[in-house]
């Protein structure tokens, strides 16, 4: 692949490590649980474009898979921890809320 | 050649669009707002990127697969938005409203 | 009869992923398959009325979606680069679900999720709760442009299928 391909990936790349580092600070701040997990979830969409770059700057495409699984384990965790936030358990059906002012115990 | 000034472009502008997202989330007030924010990077940020790579791969494997990719995001993360959204608003974080705007409230 | 349909589907799918022919990954795409199928049938997914997305006003749907969606994130961008606390006026409003269907409910709220700007926080029966970054998007949501757009049930009468 030429030079000046590769460099657009690079500057992609770079701006969506930037992304991330905003993100994560984010994350580490954020005064409720909530703002920390919309954190994370942003950080894993920034991954999953992050790994689909990554595949086209070292030009093996079968990373692309991993790109399209990372989207989805990406999604079944935020709502995973979700649920273990707002019910304290994995089990729990919705319909029995205990939903306390769990919010702003960051 | 053309199409590689079109991928610079989109790359670039995808990167951005993400990179105010970011800003975005550390700007705005309140957690309801800063889901916004992080919505920018999940749409726009993502089309922006992924078209630029569809745009360099051609018509081949790789380009379904990020189409596949970003039809999985696009599932995915309105989802998990308003997942979020609703256990932030069972779990009692009370969104910062405009106090113009008091009369209809639900 | 569409559980047949569909497990042909998912085989093509993983066919065109995995890109190999021994009789061992043939095999194991088979039984992944089946297991698919079997957790669909367990959670009620395939007699779920999916017509919606069949429905001709589909991909008319989709472009119109893409428009609002790069407006509304050109729009969000603005605000956030001239933030001062007075460039937003975050809402919460009630706005009505006029779809019949359960998946054209569901094509609804994702679309207005999807859409930076609002945010659909409950839905209910009737309606749903949205919060809104700005009074112009509470304001535009509540015109029922969006709601129009969504394919609802075209193919009415397709139940005996």
């Amino acid at each position: 692949m030429e030079l000046h391909n590769n460099l657009m990936f690079v500057a992609a790349s770079l701006a969506i490590l930037v992304t991330m580092g905003l993100a994560l600070a984010r994350a580490l701040m954020g005064p409720t649980v909530f703002d920390r997990i919309a954190a994370i979830n942003m950080f894993g969409t920034k991954t999953v474009l992050l790994i689909a770059v990554l595949a086209f700057i070292s030009g093996r495409m079968d990373v692309l898979d991993i790109a399209l699984v990372y989207a989805l384990i990406n999604f079944i965790g935020v709502v995973a921890v979700l649920k273990l936030v707002v019910n304290g358990d994995f089990h729990s059906s919705p319909d029995e809320e205990n939903t306390s002012s769990k919010a702003d115990r960051g | 050649m053309i199409i590689d000034v079109l991928s610079w472009i989109l790359l670039v502008s995808g990167g951005l669009a993400g990179i105010a997202g970011a800003v975005g989330m550390h700007r705005f007030p309140d957690f309801y707002s800063r889901l916004h924010a992080t919505g920018i990077t999940d749409t726009l940020c993502a089309m922006l990127i992924l078209l630029g790579l569809g745009l360099q791969a051609g018509l081949t494997l790789a380009a379904f697969k990020l189409a596949l990719i970003f039809v999985f995001l696009f599932f995915t993360s309105p989802t998990a938005s308003h997942a979020l959204a609703n256990a932030a608003m069972h779990g009692g974080l009370k969104p910062k409203l405009d106090s113009a705007a008091a009369g209809n409230k639900p | 009869m569409i559980a047949f349909i569909y497990g042909i589907i998912l085989f093509a799918f993983w066919l065109l992923l995995s890109g190999h022919f021994d009789p061992l990954l043939l095999a194991l795409g088979l039984a992944s398959v089946a297991l698919t199928i079997f957790l669909m049938k367990r959670m009620n997914f395939i007699d779920y009325q999916c017509y919606p997305l069949l429905s001709l006003r589909f991909p008319a749907f989709l472009v119109y979606i893409f428009g609002e969606i790069v407006k509304a994130n050109i729009d969000v961008i603005k605000r956030i680069m001239t933030f001062k606390g007075e460039s937003i006026s975050p809402q919460l409003i009630e706005i009505p679900l006029p779809q019949k269907t359960d998946m054209g409910r569901v094509i609804y709220a994702n679309a207005i999720t999807l859409t930076p700007g609002t945010v659909s926080v409950e839905l209910k029966q009737e309606t749903v709760i949205v919060h809104a970054l700005t009074k112009e998007a509470a304001d535009d949501l509540s015109s029922g442009e969006m709601a129009r757009a969504v394919p609802d049930q075209v193919i009415d009468k397709a139940e005996g299928s």
